[in-house]
């Protein structure tokens, strides 16, 4: 019983960060907003349904399952380099580098300036 | 002789646990087969990653896993009041210029990943010669606390680590 209720909470509360993600997609005003939305869904919505997977296997089943912190693994290791694409993307098309903040190094932004050493502008979008 | 079997013990401890929990048993067969397989599959990639780092202290990686976990949730929480109670017009995002100590790509690539993970700021670009960092910050009106948040919290953390 006490471990039913302590299922259902886990699996309400990833439900309402997932749901709160998505809201933020709609309701927030540009991409590099909305980006901040997907980030929150994947890290306390999935891992609220990962941990009452375990509970359940654990609890309710007598197994201890340990899978879905692989699953949490993966997703900490792919969400970041999604984001991180989509921003790119995303600024090299709509934002101008004089409305970005300084480096304070020798160098302007990867994506805008060119690499130490080399004085022509990079080609296309060869950032990184 | 050790060494030449295990150039990285950790990264061989962390690929049998993987597997380990990929067959979701644990049996002698299964302890062997993944061990295996972590010997062999670091050997194979070597050339693909020739200058692997050295975690240096291993205990302070775990206690920096558990550190980024709790601020998500509580970084979560803060968003999502952002999202449902704030109306959109009084939302100021701001770009947050973050200078880098760190000197490591892998240190630079995990603290990048925990600026996206932690909600509230987005990494978005590294400076061309690896000297800062951009963050996008969903709200805030005090963009120096967010940098001094990110320097001290986790950049400094990441040097004991890796450096």
């Amino acid at each position: 019983m006490l471990s039913e209720i302590f299922i259902s909470a886990l699996l309400v509360i990833g439900g309402v960060f997932g749901l709160v993600g998505s809201y933020g997609l709609v309701k927030l005003r540009d991409a590099m907003q909305r980006l901040h939305a997907p980030t929150k869904a994947t890290t306390v919505g999935i891992g609220g349904i990962l941990c009452a997977s375990i509970a359940i296997a654990w609890l309710e089943r007598g197994v201890a399952s340990t899978h879905e912190l692989l699953i949490t693994l993966f997703l900490f290791v792919t969400a970041p380099v999604t984001a991180n694409f989509i921003a790119k993307a995303y600024m090299h098309r709509n934002i101008e580098a004089a409305s970005l903040p300084q480096t304070e190094t020798s160098c302007g932004w990867a994506g805008y300036a060119p690499p130490p050493g080399e004085n022509e502008p990079p080609s296309g979008d060869k950032s990184n | 002789m050790l060494n030449r079997i295990l150039p990285h013990p950790y990264l061989t401890l962390l690929l049998t646990i993987f597997w380990l929990q990929l067959v979701n048993k644990v049996t002698l067969g299964n302890v062997l087969l993944g061990f295996a397989l972590a010997v062999i599959i670091p050997a194979m990639t070597e050339p693909y990653w020739p200058d692997r780092p050295r975690v240096r202290r291993p205990f302070r990686a775990i206690s920096y896993v558990g550190l980024v976990l709790w601020d998500i949730v509580l970084a979560n929480i803060e968003v999502a009041k952002i999202v449902l109670f704030k109306p959109a017009a009084d939302i100021r995002s701001q770009w947050v210029s973050v200078p880098l100590d760190l000197k490591s790509p892998e240190a630079i690539a995990v603290l990048a990943g925990t600026i996206t993970l932690t909600p509230g700021t987005v990494s978005a670009m590294l400076a061309a010669d690896g000297g800062a960092i951009l963050v996008h910050c969903l709200h805030t009106d005090n963009p120096d606390a967010v940098r001094d948040e990110i320097k001290t919290r986790y950049e400094a953390r990441l040097k004991e680590i890796f450096e």
